[in-house]
């Protein structure tokens, strides 16, 4: 069973198709999402800002990946849960949009960038705690997660639109490759 | 007041994202952007009030440091929020989640500057009864914009 294939039966699910027909389900979710970016992504803009000496420099570094970092994580774990149901809701969709799939694997990368923070830089904070700006390493870390989640959010605002779908044709050949459209015979 | 929403409408920049497919899109990804960056620079100030993160700080450091970037998110959210609403202002005109927001807006704006700010600025104030209050008013007042702001583009 090819991915699409597997995608095609999950929006056949009764549940699925709720969901996606739903009057209000639906908005509820997706305005969580999206409000949830608040929480989420606005905390690590903090942390990140913060590393580059850009606010709290008086506020030593550990208070905030010791106090605000559950709060990004809690912010994350609403956008998981809310974008799976999303996902869920439209899966042959998505799967094929080149949005929803750079934003996939900007997500990877951003992931990647934090396991690195943690289980290199992270660790030798007692040396930096009250620099009002953290060294190189972490400054770089703290880029890579800016853009990377700026990135995140455009994409993720952009699969609402079309422009790119593999129902919509003639697309340049990059465009098709990059949207695996030669798997679809397009479902919800 | 709705000739004035047509009017609105009816300027350049509303014709211009109007007739552009992909520049209504791309404004409300920035005003996305923005919205992170609002959401985070009022968060840490209203956790800290609440008591709930960052107990440790001062709350006046927290709110010192924040403003700028509160200002920053503000200035974003109204360069992409301005043409959004240009270009389909007569939606809005009968959109009635646009008049919750219209209304909301302000008066979150008034609280935050003029009691927020007064208020967490203080020395010597700590966690307390009334440091709870003005988070919890702050959040509130500011839930309902961007809620109301998201389900302008349900209810159509």
């Amino acid at each position: 069973m090819s991915p699409t294939e597997f995608f095609a039966w999950m929006a056949d699910t009764p549940w699925s198709v709720q969901l996606r027909e739903s009057l209000y389900a639906w908005p509820f979710v997706e305005s969580t999402h999206v409000l949830a970016l608040g929480l989420f992504a606005g905390t690590a803009v903090m942390l990140d800002l913060r590393l580059l000496g850009l606010t709290l420099n008086r506020v030593p570094a550990s208070a905030l990946t010791s106090r605000l970092l559950p709060w990004t994580r809690a912010g994350f774990a609403i956008m998981v849960v809310t974008g799976l149901l999303l996902f869920y809701a439209t899966p042959v969709r998505y799967y094929h949009n080149v949005f929803f799939r750079l934003k996939v694997i900007v997500l990877v990368i951003a992931g990647l960038n934090i396991w690195v923070f943690h289980s290199r830089i992270h660790r030798r904070i007692a040396a930096w705690d009250l620099d009002p700006v953290a060294p190189r390493a972490a400054r770089i870390a703290a880029v890579v997660s800016l853009a990377g989640w700026a990135i995140v959010v455009v994409a993720g605002r952009l699969i609402a639109y079309n422009w790119f779908d593999c129902d919509i044709q003639p697309q340049p050949d990059f465009i098709n490759w990059a949207a695996g459209c030669a798997a679809v015979a397009l479902a919800p | 007041m709705l000739p004035f929403f047509q009017w609105c409408e009816a300027t350049f920049i509303a014709r211009g994202i109007s007739d552009s497919v992909w520049l209504f899109g791309v404004i409300e990804a920035i005003h996305l952007l923005g919205l992170c960056l609002l959401g985070g620079a009022l968060l840490i100030v209203d956790l800290r009030l609440l008591g709930v993160s960052l107990a440790e700080q001062p709350i006046a450091e927290v709110a010192r440091s924040a403003r700028r970037w509160l200002i920053t998110g503000l200035v974003m959210m109204a360069a992409t929020g301005i043409p959004l609403f240009l270009s389909e202002a007569t939606k809005c005109y009968y959109n009635p989640s646009f008049w919750v927001k219209i209304i909301t807006l302000p008066v979150a704006l008034l609280f935050t500057f003029a009691v927020r700010q007064r208020i967490a600025s203080n020395p010597t104030l700590v966690t307390s009864a009334r440091s709870r209050t003005v988070a919890v008013a702050s959040l509130a007042l500011w839930y309902t914009v961007a809620a109301a702001g998201r389900w302008i583009g349900f209810s159509s």
